[in-house]
């Protein structure tokens, strides 16, 4: 078909690729809610604050947020080779992909959160207020149920966004799917290896999709 | 039960702040249904967010259950917010809680056991008369529902102050009077002190014993409800009260018609059992004066009745006068209008 021969496929790479692939997203997508969801809500909070202290806190934390945002993460990753090595002992494999896809999708999730959060009603955490909730009651019961369709929505754009920077981590070895269609397919030309291994990232990506909004409608109550 | 002295709020930065509030003072006693009538912008909102702080005072001081509000840290006033229950114009629902939870959320915040929770939202959910709706969600609930929930939820930590921001200014007319029944209801069973604000003097005058008008920060007119409603002083009230009356216009014609003479116009005000005795009939068949009703109504104030009849005498100026002070000798309130 097309001149292409999928015979040529080397079916049990492609298979561990897919495993090195959702490795890499399982991982480095916890580790991103674990840290953006806090990270976000504090943002939310500290812009809130009748403090300045807590006004500066969120002016610091909304530029590293920022400046962490506008890296490219392609150099975010070389950048970023040191601190992996200290941490993880190796810069490439698997486990040499996750700091730098955290610390990549973990300020623009948090940032997710923040505008999830903004989403809910004002009158609510104000009713909250008056009934005497201190502002963690207030974040742990009003304003995280109350966003939890915002909430669920940015983790499936962040997921989404995730399964294409494993394929970028994948330049520096990281392997998976990515790493696959690049080296076979742009670099040795072997066009049937990149399709099908394009191929499973664009289902992949489709069943995550459908599992958010599925997750999104179930929590929605308005 | 409610004090607040010299109570001051601006907005904005000092040399070009706008002042919402002005030195205001006013006591809510205990137990009483105490209203706030005024224009959008008179500053009613913020009067009754400052109560329980949500917005706070510039200046001034909360008193509320003999306890200081204003001088609180953030826990003391957490505990003190926790007695003081408040509803909303637009109901303020949690959307992801069923009307279950959304009664029992501010039990949750201070963790009563579960046996405990559950006893007092039944007890609530037959209260407000929504006992078959408690696992629906907010959204699945009409207006006046809503805000029944808003109440039970206001109502669960059996509060001493029942807080109400416009909370019947959402709702159709027969809504309105179904929730104003059940806040004269929960006043009177529990002895509930309310505080309400509005712009619908329909609501004064359904339930509230007494009343202040608010107009540009400060009160201007303040009594019990009888008294303010039926005779009323600064020309903010006036309007208030005339919109409930319709007529203005028919009444100037008809006063603008009648001859100069020999007649006299007056106001009565009838008040209680005597709004149905047959007072005026009895008097003026004494003095031989006779009389048209230019303008006539009757209503009730809380459940008390009142009439008001704007009528002209006919007759020699002397028995005009012995009608008046009859009438008058009679408990009846007369003013002479013309």
């Amino acid at each position: 078909m097309w001149g292409l021969d999928f015979s040529l496929v080397d079916w049990e790479e492609m298979g561990q690729a897919t495993i090195d692939t959702l490795k890499m997203l399982g991982a480095s997508s916890l580790l991103t809610f674990i840290i953006g969801l806090p990270l976000g809500v504090l943002l939310f909070v500290t812009a809130r604050s009748n403090s300045a202290f807590f006004r500066f806190i969120y002016r610091v934390l909304s530029l590293v947020v920022n400046i962490l945002r506008s890296v490219p993460f392609i150099i975010l990753i070389v950048a970023l080779i040191p601190v992996t090595r200290s941490i993880f002992g190796v810069s490439i494999g698997v486990p040499g992909t996750i700091p730098p896809l955290v610390i990549g999708a973990a300020p623009f999730f948090a940032r997710l959160v923040e505008t999830a959060l903004r989403e809910v009603d004002r009158g609510v955490i104000e009713a909250a207020t008056s009934m005497g909730a201190s502002t963690l009651q207030i974040i742990r019961k009003v304003l995280l149920p109350e966003s939890m369709p915002g909430l669920i929505a940015g983790m499936t754009i962040t997921v989404v966004t995730l399964v294409s920077y494993t394929a970028m981590a994948g330049m520096v070895g990281g392997g998976g799917l990515g790493d696959l269609a690049i080296r076979y397919g742009y670099q040795r030309y072997e066009k049937e290896v990149m399709i099908v291994a394009v191929v499973f990232m664009v289902i992949l990506v489709q069943l995550l999709q459908m599992l958010g909004d599925r997750l999104v409608a179930h929590f929605t109550r308005k | 039960m409610i004090e607040l002295k010299q109570l001051t709020k601006s907005y904005g930065k000092k040399n070009k702040a706008t002042t919402a509030l002005s030195k205001l003072n006013l006591t809510v006693n205990k137990g009483e249904i105490f209203g706030v009538i005024g224009h959008s912008g008179a500053g009613k909102s913020t009067l009754i967010r400052c109560i329980n702080l949500l917005e706070r005072p510039t200046s001034g001081e909360v008193w509320v259950n003999g306890a200081n509000l204003t001088s609180m840290g953030k826990g003391e006033l957490q505990q003190h917010r926790r007695k003081i229950g408040m509803i909303f114009q637009h109901f303020n629902l949690l959307s992801s809680a069923t009307v279950y939870d959304n009664i029992a959320f501010p039990l949750t915040l201070v963790h009563t056991p579960k046996a405990a929770i559950d006893k007092k939202v039944n007890e609530l959910l037959a209260l407000v008369g929504l006992e078959d709706h408690k696992n629906k969600y907010p959204s699945q609930l009409s207006g006046g529902q809503k805000q029944r929930v808003g109440i039970a939820r206001a109502l669960a930590n059996d509060p001493d102050v029942l807080l109400c921001d416009e909370a019947t200014s959402a709702l159709d007319p027969q809504t309105t009077d179904s929730i104003l029944k059940l806040l004269l209801d929960i006043n009177r069973k529990f002895n509930l002190t309310i505080m309400l604000i509005t712009h619908e003097m329909h609501v004064i005058q359904s339930v509230c014993d007494r009343v202040a008008v608010i107009h540009a920060g400060g009160i201007v007119e303040e009594g019990p409800v009888t008294e303010v409603f039926l005779k009323p002083k600064h020309q903010v009230t006036r309007e208030f009260i005339n919109r409930e009356s319709t007529g203005a216009e028919a009444l100037k014609l008809a006063l603008s018609s009648l001859s100069s003479g020999s007649s006299r116009q007056v106001k009565i005000t009838f008040l209680g059992s005597q709004t149905y005795d047959s007072l005026l009939s009895q008097i003026v068949r004494e003095t031989n004066v006779n009389f048209a009703i230019l303008q006539g109504t009757i209503s009730t104030i809380k459940e008390v009745p009142y009439g008001q009849l704007l009528v002209s005498f006919e007759g020699d100026a002397a028995s005009i006068d012995r009608t008046i002070t009859l009438l008058r000798e009679r408990n009846l309130d007369v003013e002479v209008m013309y």
